[in-house]
């Protein structure tokens, strides 16, 4: 079953199903914790959100919606390329496992783009608590600014998080291209492209909550 | 290691994971609907069940796998559950 490639079988498992079977169980109980990580995250976020429901809503409509939207929609994108990756590298296509590899990063990398001119945007529109914020502008709309800065850091602190997981996914995702490229895996022996496609999906499924969390609590129609 | 899921299954579950999230955010633009947010939010949760199943391939895979997965669920929900029975259940936080 070892092939010249890569040290197929290890000596302490069975055979490489064996083998495949535990990285993938240890990827899931490691995305177990993970999503204990950003479950306390939005745990605090809901206790806050119930308490000062009107300053998140106003807040939230203040996001930018378009990114947040694209972003998703890139996101998604990412997680088909990747698991299009997974069924090339089950099937041993060294090809189509490198380039689906690789534009999954270059999606994973337009969404970090992305979300930097979000960032910027946020600054310029005053959503950064502390360093660029105008109490006045809230009080206007009947909400205590503490408030409004409570969801902002909420808002900086899981998007913030989601992006070092996402430049961590980015990463690990170009060393596999390499591996990929160098014909490392085979139809037999792939789990780490399979495990780190857990990983990359994890990510998108955290987005995939923080959208409507973060971007949509107000109502966005023009009413009137 | 199977490979049941063909690459049309991957396509279509990707065509509507873009639908939902379109719907998603329609609905915070339609006036006068404020259950747009619990909406929004069992919208999210289909969509992750769908890349849970079938980009993930929980649908193929083995019950340790499950196993896992439901565990970490579990202490999420205690995770929530037990926090939010205390604040749900205090006075307003003055701040």
């Amino acid at each position: 079953m070892a092939t010249d490639h890569a040290p197929a079988t290890w000596h302490h498992f069975d055979d490489l199903e064996h083998q495949q079977q535990t990285t993938l169980f240890g990827m899931w109980a490691f995305l177990a914790t993970e999503v204990l990580i950003f479950g306390g995250m939005f745990t605090a976020y809901t206790v806050y959100r119930m308490q000062y429901s009107a300053a998140f809503e106003a807040a939230s409509r203040h996001l930018n919606l378009w990114i947040g939207g694209i972003n998703t929609l890139v996101l998604l994108t990412s997680s088909l390329t990747m698991v299009l990756a997974v069924h090339a590298a089950r099937h041993g296509q060294r090809r189509a496992t490198t380039t689906q590899l690789l534009l999954t990063a270059a999606l994973g990398s337009v969404f970090l783009a992305l979300k930097a001119v979000e960032y910027y945007l946020d600054y310029r529109d005053n959503l950064v608590p502390l360093y660029a914020f105008d109490p006045a502008e809230w009080s206007a709309l009947n909400v205590r600014p503490q408030h409004v800065e409570l969801f902002l850091i909420f808002y900086y602190c899981l998007t913030g998080l989601h992006a070092v997981h996402l430049i961590i996914g980015i990463a690990v995702v170009l060393v596999l291209a390499v591996f990929a490229h160098r014909d490392y895996f085979t139809k037999e022996f792939h789990s780490p492209v399979e495990a780190w496609g857990l990983y990359w999906h994890f990510i998108d499924v955290v987005w995939v909550f923080l959208l409507p969390l973060l971007y949509l609590i107000g109502s966005r129609a023009i009413v009137g | 290691m199977n490979s049941e899921t063909s690459t049309t299954t991957y396509f279509v579950i990707y065509f509507a994971l873009v639908a939902l999230t379109l719907a998603t955010c329609g609905l915070s633009f339609v006036p006068h609907f404020e259950w747009h947010t619990s909406v929004g939010l069992a919208i999210a949760s289909a969509k992750v069940v769908l890349i849970a199943l079938f980009f993930m391939h929980l649908i193929s895979s083995t019950r340790l796998t499950w196993l896992a997965l439901l565990s970490g669920l579990l202490w999420l929900s205690i995770l929530i559950g037990l926090t939010l029975a205390d604040y749900a259940t205090r006075a307003v936080l003055s701040f």
